[in-house]
């Protein structure tokens, strides 16, 4: 789905002064995963991988479907398959498909020390920019969704881009493209918001009482949304957190203390300059010996 | 050892050490600003770009912890806290204002250098451990996300305390006239050493 969009940057790892783009909810695009619709057939992983050009490592069968088990530098969706028991005893077969939230406040790009290493889009896009990332994995600790993966070979962090390259001239992401049932829709995000809504109320029509739309307000809502049937445990489908927020630790350590301590190097440094000045050097009598 | 108006404080091998600690405490102290704060970033060319840095930071700081706890186990013994040492840390507003005359005699070192050595041991174990939990190429993978967080805030709060105490260690050489020669020729003069750190003095004059 073509939709129009610009990508400038709103939002730059660690850079201080102001951008002059705000974002745009206007503009803002999104991907919706309804999992009601979706069959677990991966074909969002093979495009995922065919249109970025990841050939993941031969893996392992963990005894799941899951395949590969988790996240990685070259697998940047990851199907995950859930059974979970219901009270009437019965199995509900749960799948998501899990990848980068693009958060409207995403935690990899406050946690990030290297300039412009993440950035996000007026389009609420978050994407990680190669030549500037620097390996640390400070983004891991940012992250509230446990996505982003660095490389053991190039040492640079991995995640879902959301098809940036692909949006950035009038495509949607190659996900949604090759979804066989539309389980995945890309488009702006207004329109997928309302479009969600009516699916939610079909699904309640339907017996599922506590669908609901997963945009978590925690951390300013997010640019891939989920429709869930039990909207109210999204723990449920393989620990997807019900309120996710920036960590306070993260919070902690990439705001007051950055300012506060770092006055308080200067501090220490004028302080000694004043006492130099004021009370001058010590020096002992030579002749005391 | 006393030969002439000098006083031996520190043996080659101890100012080897010393330096050899100070340099990669430079080094890698503009590096972990560079990573700490975007306004330090221009920092991170010290270690030859931020790539390196990541790379280089984690091995410094090790290299720098073993220097450095070789060096506070051999001073380990001349920095325990004693009375005295309390007693002249109650005149302490007299040694900024130079009015040390008379003062409570001390040891090897004074109270605010068994402050800062205990500081100093403290904050390079914090940054040893919370280091070795950030250091994403070998370690990283073993912990948690949460300890990886708390690592990381550890990591930084330790650090630039570390640089503050350091700054109060260096000021302190500029301050006190005839220290820094201490650790270039590894002497001081009589009067120095009787006059700073008189218990000292005599137990060398003693031997």
């Amino acid at each position: 789905m073509a939709t129009a969009t610009t990508m400038n940057v709103v939002n730059r790892s660690a850079t201080t002064a102001p951008m002059p783009v705000k974002s745009n909810p206007d503009i803002a695009v999104a991907k919706l995963i309804d999992e009601s619709k979706c069959i677990g057939c991966k074909a969002c992983q093979v495009a995922c991988m065919q249109w970025n050009d990841n050939r993941d490592e031969i893996g392992n069968n963990v005894g799941v479907y899951d395949n590969p088990s988790d996240l990685t530098t070259k697998s940047w969706t990851v199907m995950r398959f859930n059974e979970v028991e219901r009270a009437d005893g019965g199995i509900d077969w749960l799948i998501r498909k899990d990848g980068c939230m693009h958060c409207e406040d995403p935690g990899c790009l406050k946690a990030c020390p290297a300039p412009g290493a993440i950035v996000k889009y007026e389009n609420g896009i978050v994407d990680f920019v190669k030549v500037n990332c620097i390996g640390c994995g400070y983004c891991v600790a940012g992250c509230p969704f446990n996505i982003p993966r660095i490389s053991k070979t190039d040492h640079k962090a991995y995640k879902c881009s959301l098809c940036s390259d692909r949006v950035a001239v009038g495509e949607g992401a190659a996900c949604a493209k090759a979804c066989p049932t539309q389980a995945i829709r890309f488009g702006k995000k207004k329109d997928l918001v309302a479009w969600a809504d009516n699916r939610v109320k079909d699904l309640k029509e339907r017996g599922y009482q506590n669908a609901a739309l997963y945009n978590p307000q925690g951390v300013g809502g997010t640019h891939v949304m989920y429709v869930l049937r039990h909207g109210d445990r999204p723990e449920a489908y393989n620990g997807l957190p019900s309120d996710p927020q920036i960590s306070p630790t993260v919070g902690l350590w990439k705001g007051m203390t950055k300012t506060v301590l770092s006055w308080g190097m200067a501090a220490a440094v004028a302080v000694g300059i004043a006492h130099y000045f004021i009370k001058g050097p010590k020096v002992v009598d030579e002749k005391e010996a | 050892m006393i030969q002439g108006n000098e006083v031996q404080r520190y043996a080659t091998n101890e100012r080897i050490n010393h330096w050899f600690t100070a340099v990669c405490f430079v080094l890698l102290a503009a590096s972990g600003l560079a990573f700490f704060h975007p306004n330090f970033w221009a920092l991170s060319a010290v270690l030859g770009g931020g790539e390196l840095s990541r790379f280089l930071h984690p091995i410094l700081g090790v290299l720098m912890f073993l220097s450095f706890i070789i060096f506070a186990l051999q001073k380990l013994g001349d920095n325990v806290m004693k009375s005295y040492d309390w007693q002249w840390m109650g005149r302490f507003g007299d040694v900024l204002a130079n009015r040390d005359h008379d003062m409570p005699e001390i040891g090897k070192y004074n109270a605010a250098q068994k402050l800062m050595y205990w500081f100093t041991v403290l904050f390079m174990v914090l940054l040893l451990v919370s280091g070795i939990v950030m250091w994403r190429q070998f370690f990283s993978h073993m912990f948690t996300i949460d300890a990886l967080r708390l690592a990381a805030l550890v990591h930084a709060v330790s650090g630039v305390l570390l640089i503050i105490t350091i700054i109060v260690h260096v000021y302190a050489a500029i301050w006190v006239k005839g220290t820094m020669s201490a650790m270039s020729k590894g002497t001081v003069t009589r009067a120095w050493a009787k006059h700073h750190h008189p218990l000292w003095y005599r137990s060398l004059e003693n031997k």
